[in-house]
């Protein structure tokens, strides 16, 4: 195996900046939420991250990557547990990078897909178990479908299924998975006839700036190289997260009469979200109209949960499934083998016929499937036993002060607190 | 002693303590309040949401005058909060029985 001292340093960052996305990620959603949910929505992500990370360490990573068990392409064996064996080939892959790099970087992918069904739960589930539930999805969710399209020893990736970055792994995966767990959980109390609406949009929107930043290594780090591929990959993400931006914003002064913050900040995302699993294999004409049309589908998408009554608080199904699910089909139209010889087909554009476009349609539904069924059981089985959503008084008084005991603004100088004692 | 109250825009705050100061008034009061009207509300979207929200973002004040003072001190905020628009607000003017400074202890009108 061939270290390159270059490719290794980008994909060391690119794991840095992909975990920075999940702080991002809990700004982007906090501003969207009422001021008195907003710190446990903060603690939620950042626990998520320490849960999952220790998780992918000591098993997730050898089940997603590790050795195939019996060669069927469904999942992995334990030889990787525990980073044991770091010094060999991770199966499948010729890397220019330590394994041990690789595995950080998948690290942080794992934890901001978990950290996406924050966003959907939003203001009414318990903290510990929503951690239970994130540990025991990432083992029954997120590692097999990582272990089908990412590993190149997964069945789905010998069909020929292409994924650069997750657009099914991470993004359908968390769209369908959010709707699973919207149903257990679910209606905050008085939605969807109060106002529930955004405490802070100036954080929103700083959130979506970090995401955006962070995409860059998700997207761009996901060439696992530093030359040609990170750099079609990180243009083609600018391009799209600019043309969702617009596109979102178009549709929405023309429906509503206003082109909002939150809506540029949305559509940011959503074209974020449609380049993920076309990054590297599309020119930049394609990932503007990718991008584009990421941006326009989730301006309609997220209005589904008023007609199908789930609470999907923070749209995780509007903008991340759908999205993702237009841009991992879109790549069976525009991926191109003169931006990436190594795909085995072109995409309909390219003369490739339609083999890449029935082969990412099959992804879709095999992610959506399972995402869908496991999670709903293992959302089922969390809240039947430890209970998964929050008392009725603590959702009303708020999840900050009633689960945390802490409050996350005080702008005021009228309180009336004096010091207690250890534990009261 | 009068207590004059008056719920305004708050863009009007600054003309109607510079008239009141101009007027003699030593000291007011105050607070940034909600409320409706006949101005009623506005709507605001989120994602394509539409939400109603009925109340307007409002300045209370509250002035404490002499008895003959009250009729000119209402008068002065009427002139000065008036735009002729909706939602310009309301001033009324209750009774108090007493009022005491804090730090000398003077009572009624010596305490204004």
């Amino acid at each position: 195996m061939h270290v390159d001292s270059g490719d290794t340093a980008w994909v060391l960052v690119s794991a840095a900046l992909v975990l920075f996305m999940t702080p991002g990620l809990a700004l982007f959603y906090g501003g969207m939420i009422r001021s008195k949910n907003v710190l446990a929505m903060f603690i939620a992500n950042f626990a998520t991250i320490a849960i999952v990370s220790i998780l992918w360490a000591v098993v997730a990573y050898s089940l997603a990557f590790g050795p195939d068990a019996g060669g069927h392409g469904l999942i992995g064996t334990f030889r990787f547990a525990g980073l044991g064996h770091a010094h060999q080939e991770v199966p499948g892959y010729s890397l220019t990078v330590p394994p041990l790099a690789f595995a950080a970087f998948q690290m942080m992918f794992a934890v901001i897909t978990a950290a996406l069904l924050t966003g959907t739960v939003a203001e009414r589930t318990k903290f510990g178990a929503f951690l239970v539930f994130a540990a025991l999805w990432t083992i029954v969710v997120y590692a097999p479908i990582a272990h089908w399209i990412f590993s190149p020893t997964g069945w789905l990736a010998h069909k020929g299924v292409l994924d650069y970055a997750g657009g099914n792994v991470v993004e359908i995966d968390s769209g369908a998975s959010a709707l699973a767990i919207a149903m257990v959980v679910g209606r905050r109390r008085g939605w969807p006839r109060e106002v529930i609406a955004p405490h802070s949009l100036p954080i929103t929107v700083v959130g979506a700036g970090i995401l955006w930043f962070g995409w860059f290594g998700f997207n761009a780090g996901s060439a696992l190289t530093a030359g040609e591929g990170a750099s079609q990959a990180l243009i083609g993400t600018q391009l799209a997260a600019c043309a969702g931006l617009l596109g979102w914003c178009a549709v929405e002064k023309w429906r509503t009469g206003h082109a909002t913050t939150l809506g540029a900040a949305s559509g940011a995302v959503a074209g974020l979200v449609a380049i993920t699993p076309c990054a590297g294999f599309v020119n930049s004409m394609a990932a503007i109209v990718i991008g584009l049309a990421g941006g326009v589908i989730a301006v309609y998408a997220v209005s589904m949960k008023f007609k199908g009554g789930y609470d999907d608080a923070l749209d995780v199904v509007g903008v991340h499934g759908a999205a993702g699910f237009v841009g991992t089909l879109l790549l069976g139209v525009f991926a191109s083998r003169n931006v990436i010889p190594g795909i085995r087909y072109d995409g309909l554009v390219d003369g490739g016929g339609l083999h890449l476009l029935g082969v990412q349609a099959l992804a879709v539904v095999v992610t959506i499937g399972w995402a869908f069924s496991m999670t709903w059981l293992v959302a089922t089985a969390v809240q039947r036993t430890i209970g998964l959503r929050a008392d009725d008084a603590h959702e009303i008084e708020g999840l900050d002060t009633a689960l945390h005991a802490e409050a996350a603004y005080d702008f005021g100088n009228v309180r009336a607190a004096r010091m207690g004692g250890p534990g009261g | 002693m009068k207590l004059v109250t008056a719920i305004i825009k708050p863009f009007k705050l600054d003309d109607v303590k510079s008239a009141l100061e101009t007027y003699g008034i030593h000291g007011l009061t105050v607070s940034e309040v909600q409320g409706f009207g006949r101005q009623k509300g506005h709507t605001e979207v989120y994602r394509g949401a539409e939400y109603q929200v009925d109340f307007v973002p409002k300045i209370r004040i509250e002035v404490v005058v002499d008895d003959g003072d009250a009729d000119g001190v209402l008068g002065v905020i009427v002139k000065a909060a008036s735009t002729g628009q909706i939602g310009d607000g309301k001033v009324w003017v209750t009774p108090v029985d007493e009022i005491v400074r804090v730090r000398t202890g003077e009572r009624g009108a010596d305490a204004l």
